[in-house]
């Protein structure tokens, strides 16, 4: 078992990756991308059967960044679990690269090509139908984004998976409270969310979602009958003081500077 | 055609293990028997049809051949971003099913009149778009479209059309069937209208037309092959379907033939760009839109 230092250490690198080749490509949404690396840290690091994926096994769990903005958290962490090489990593957002700005189909780690909001539960949902029919142990993990909660399309997703028992299908729901142009308590308030989803007959854990321990027990932790939603309370732009919370981190593109300062706080 | 379909998809179940059925809450006494018979592989997803293309492609892509049935204006349009995204992006092995092709729910009225399917279908890069004639097209031509490892859209028309086929007849995706030569002019039709196409063919030959009629059951990939052949044969090709003119197979047929060397007149007929206003069944829908035989003969006598 890895001690929380080293944890901590991961998540520092990952975030430092995810500032260079945003910074590189000139490309945005590092704010909504560090809100998540502690989530997949949890699924990279102990959730998911690592081997599996790699081999591309039938059998293997299955993760779907349907919040598709944020993919320069999910390409640093396949590219320090060894999922995709360093020439791939490299090209993000690069002409004639192998990763756009949102999750590329095709490239090994990645299931489901997202970047329009409200797409991946119900993709997900179909994954776990399959591993149903199929009567495999595989399980499926969706994660959202809390905007992706005004999309009708994640409650017909969530209300179909409640009412089938899916307990195969495990939704991470990114709760940093802000949405593209404002927070959602004034844009579209999803309080109370917890009952939402309950009501919805999911199981719902909240866990602090920059807590990697609790979010590798929460997603450990199975269930007879009902699909699991974990709220992840998090943090947009996490781990950078001018970042956090902040709504333009959605948009921006860092600077040499940004970097700089943001590296800077990191590393303390 | 439905029942045709139904009972051939139930045959094909019964061998071909990962054939799963989503229905949007529809097909009323249709799905009885299939959901008995393999009750672990059928899903009434509700009335949800995004999220139903959604599990679709989430299916598909674990090895599945999911085929998703709405009625055509739902099947099409409700969920059309999760079509292109999460099925044909994805390539992923999907067929999806709208019944009730063109004016075939006459009263139910305009949201049920599936008039922009085929141009919606067609513009997306990887589907098929196949629309069988008849009973026997639709069985022969599910078989295909399920050999077939590609997202298909599949536009079935209602209950009762008469029969075309005999039963030895073959089917191929993307080649059209030339149902009658004439040396005039060539009538090219697709799914429900392939019949009235007959029709009208019979009565130009009163007139001394002799007319060459089409079967274009796939309206993509479109048969180019044919229609360059026919444009060097005939003095006028003349298309016909139960769809707005713009899009659909009048459309991609105009397409081939503006690319093509040979320059030969070119008339499509459809339903004009604009919503029908009027009520009444299909027949009388049809009537009053001039997609019968004696208005379309009319139209082409005029063109002549």
């Amino acid at each position: 078992m890895k001690r929380k230092t080293d944890w901590k250490e991961l998540s520092r690198q990952i975030r430092q990756d995810i500032l260079n080749i945003s910074f590189k490509a000139q490309v945005g949404h590092v704010g909504s991308a560090f809100s998540i690396v502690e989530i997949l840290i949890a699924l990279y690091y102990r959730v998911l059967n690592i081997a599996k994926i790699k081999k591309g096994s039938t059998l293997r769990d299955k993760f779907i960044l349907s919040k598709g903005h944020a993919a320069p958290a999910l390409y640093s962490i396949l590219f320090r679990r060894e999922i995709i090489n360093k020439k791939t990593y490299l090209s993000y957002c690069q002409n004639g690269g192998s990763l756009e700005e949102h999750p590329t189909y095709g490239i090994k780690g990645i299931e489901a090509g997202t970047g329009s909001l409200g797409h991946g539960l119900p993709i997900g949902i179909g994954m776990a139908l399959a591993a149903r029919i199929q009567k495999t142990k595989n399980r499926i993990f969706v994660l959202l984004s809390d905007a992706e909660c005004d999309e009708g399309e994640t409650w017909e997703g969530a209300l179909f998976a409640g009412h089938h028992h899916l307990n195969n299908l495990y939704c991470l729901l990114d709760y940093n409270k802000v949405q593209a142009l404002g927070k959602t308590k004034e844009i579209l308030d999803l309080e109370p969310l917890k009952s939402k989803w309950q009501s919805f007959n999911w199981r719902v854990l909240e866990v602090d979602g920059h807590n990697i321990e609790s979010i590798i027990e929460a997603c450990m932790s199975a269930t007879i009958s009902k699909p699991t939603c974990i709220i992840c309370h998090t943090v947009r732009g996490k781990g950078v003081s001018f970042m956090e919370h902040k709504i333009d981190w959605h948009y921006l593109t860092p600077t040499k500077e940004h970097v700089e300062k943001a590296l800077k706080e990191l590393n303390k | 055609m439905r029942n045709a379909f139904v009972s051939e998809l139930e045959k094909i179940a019964a061998i071909n293990e990962k054939l799963v059925l989503l229905t949007g809450d529809l097909g009323f006494t249709l799905f009885e028997n299939f959901q008995k018979n393999f009750p672990e592989r059928f899903f009434n997803i509700g009335v949800a049809e995004s999220n139903m293309m959604g599990i679709a492609s989430g299916l598909g892509l674990s090895g599945f051949t999911p085929v998703v049935y709405s009625i055509a204006t739902f099947a099409s349009m409700r969920g059309y971003e999760q079509i292109r995204d999460d099925i044909a992006y994805h390539n992923s092995n999907v067929k999806i099913v709208g019944a009730g092709a063109g004016l075939s729910y006459g009263h139910a009225g305009f949201t049920h009149h599936a008039l922009e399917d085929i141009a919606l279908m067609r513009v997306i890069p990887p589907l098929t778009v196949v629309c069988p004639a008849d009973p026997f097209a639709a069985k022969i031509l599910l078989r295909e479209i399920l050999k077939y490892p590609r997202p298909v859209y599949f536009r079935l028309g209602k209950k009762g059309e008469p029969a075309l086929y005999e039963n030895s007849q073959k089917f191929t995706i993307g080649k059209g069937i030339i149902l009658k030569e004439g040396k005039d002019i060539a009538i090219i039709a697709t799914g429900n209208m392939v019949f009235t196409a007959l029709s009208t063919a019979k009565l130009l030959e009163k007139k001394d037309i002799n007319s060459t009629v089409v079967d274009m059951h796939t309206v993509k990939p479109i048969d180019k092959d044919l229609i360059i052949d026919l444009s060097k044969k005939v003095k006028l090709i003349v298309t016909i379907e139960e769809h707005f003119i713009t899009g659909g197979l009048g459309s991609a047929v105009a397409e081939v033939l503006a690319e093509g060397e040979k320059k030969v007149r070119f008339k499509r007929i459809g339903i004009e760009d604009k919503f029908i206003d009027r009520i009444g069944s299909q027949e009388y829908l049809r009537l009053i839109s001039k997609l019968d035989p004696e208005s379309i003969a009319k139209t082409i006598l005029q063109k002549i």
